[in-house]
């Protein structure tokens, strides 16, 4: 139950680009059609829970009992660069449609902060493995749910009369900030 | 003691490093894939735009099908005839090169001369206004909407809306086919860059409501036909149509069509 609260949080309530703001980029620049969007999602919830657990493993085996845990950050970095290229190698292998759906998303990755923010919010909140797998799961799943919705109102705003003046990243930023303040009505789902 | 941890951290930092460094390289032996040597020659004498006219997900797709299923390399309309020939050398393929290929969009009847039934204030689409009552709102309902969906379509800037028609430029046009599946009207062919006498109309409209609907649209009188010294004229459903392959560019029915229907181009 507590799982499934947490699960619920970091999709809905502490969504991590609508309430955290991060991954604003990918957010920002990969939703332009709802297809792209939802590949990048995917891309992003597979990296991101591989991510959580991976972390926390280093965090937890080998920062803890060195006394190194200061240099979590580069220990992170570390990790997620390491674990995208390991991902794109398999995936290349095992499944080259996937890896053509995902093309250039997957290495964009690397430097996607929702990726290493989460992790990083995992070890403050001093997770259990458990937790930090459902947190870094849930977290990429309202990642996914924010760029498609986004991407989705791209797609309908492409066929409107936009003024000049706001064509573009005026109107899919005012979206997005409006998207945010429709996601703060979840705030009081759950005490 | 401040030395000793910044070497410690430096080290641990880097012996992890260095460990996640050599898993990768083992993976990277693991899953190595082996390609074949002559997709990426195939991919360089592409022409790289991925404009998905061949029928393929972009180029590096077709030239894993040219190479893995024997795909005719002729498919791409966008390679001009010295790749095809060099394309052909290196398959060791008989250099059958085909005509240049255009897109033409068969409809002349621009703003002055075909009229509205109402005015249209809806989405700036011809797929969307062709959903609208009576197809869209021009009054020949098999004319160009010219609210520029071949443009957006279009990935080589071949095509642009002149006084409310579609226009190609036919230097730019490659024929990849993509304003030709987009028309909702069907206006848009492919035909030979060296054929010289086309028919800018689609209409089936019979003479009477032709004449109202546009005024420079084919009537079906067939004038042309008659007039043709190798008979390459058809009339079907009162519209004139041209077999490129017969025609000889004698421009007979040109001067013959009372409508200005027939026209010569370049």
């Amino acid at each position: 139950m507590e799982l499934l609260l947490l699960f619920i949080g970091a999709v809905l309530i502490n969504n991590v680009i609508l309430s955290r703001f991060l991954g604003i980029c990918p957010f920002l620049g990969v939703s332009r059609r709802v297809e792209t969007a939802f590949g990048m999602g995917m891309a992003v919830t597979f990296v991101m829970t591989l991510a959580s657990l991976m972390s926390y493993i280093v965090y937890e085996y080998v920062l803890v009992p060195l006394d190194i845990t200061y240099l979590y950050t580069i220990a992170f970095i570390l990790v997620i660069a390491s674990l995208v290229q390991l991902v794109e190698m398999v995936i290349q292998k095992s499944s080259p449609s996937l890896y053509q759906a995902l093309g250039v998303y997957l290495p964009l990755i690397t430097t996607n902060c929702a990726v290493l923010g989460i992790a990083v919010i995992n070890m403050q909140k001093e997770f259990t493995l458990m937790q930090s797998l459902i947190n870094g799961f849930g977290s990429a799943v309202g990642f996914t749910l924010a760029i498609v919705i986004l991407a989705g109102i791209n797609e309908k705003t492409n066929y409107n009369n936009v003024p000049k003046a706001f064509k573009g990243y005026p109107a899919t930023l005012l979206a997005a900030g409006l998207m945010a303040i429709a996601f703060l009505g979840f705030a009081g789902l759950i005490k | 003691m401040e030395i000793k941890q910044i070497i410690f951290a430096a080290v641990s930092i880097g012996a992890l490093g260095i460990l996640f460094g050599i898993g990768l390289g083992i993976a990277a032996k693991k899953f190595e894939i082996i390609k074949d040597p002559m997709i990426p020659k195939v991919l360089d004498l592409l022409p790289g735009v991925n404009c998905g006219g061949c029928g393929y997900p972009g180029c590096a797709a077709f030239a894993k099908a040219i190479v893995e299923d024997s795909v005719s390399p002729t498919l791409c309309s966008v390679a001009n005839a010295e790749s095809q020939e060099n394309l052909a050398a290196l398959l060791g393929l008989s250099g059958e090169v085909m005509d240049k290929q255009v897109a033409f969009v068969m409809c002349k009847g621009s703003n002055t001369v075909a009229p509205l039934k109402y005015e249209y204030d809806g989405i700036i689409d011809c797929s969307y206004a062709n959903y609208m009552q009576g197809t869209g709102p021009k009054l020949c309902e098999y004319g160009c909407l010219g609210m520029g969906s071949c443009v957006k379509a279009c990935q080589f800037d071949a095509i642009h809306v002149v006084d409310g028609i579609a226009v190609v430029d036919e230097e730019k046009c490659t024929n990849c086919g993509m304003c030709i599946d987009v028309c909702p009207k069907d206006i848009i062919e492919s035909v030979p860059l060296k054929s010289t006498t086309r028919v800018s109309c689609m209409s089936q409209n019979k003479g009477k409501v032709q004449k109202e609907s546009c005024k420079v649209g084919c009537i079906g009188c067939k004038l042309c036909a008659k007039v043709c010294p190798v008979d390459c004229i058809t009339i079907e459903h009162s519209l004139a149509k041209i077999d490129y392959d017969k025609c000889i560019d004698c421009g007979a029915c040109v001067e013959k069509c009372p409508t200005n229907a027939i026209n010569v181009f370049n």
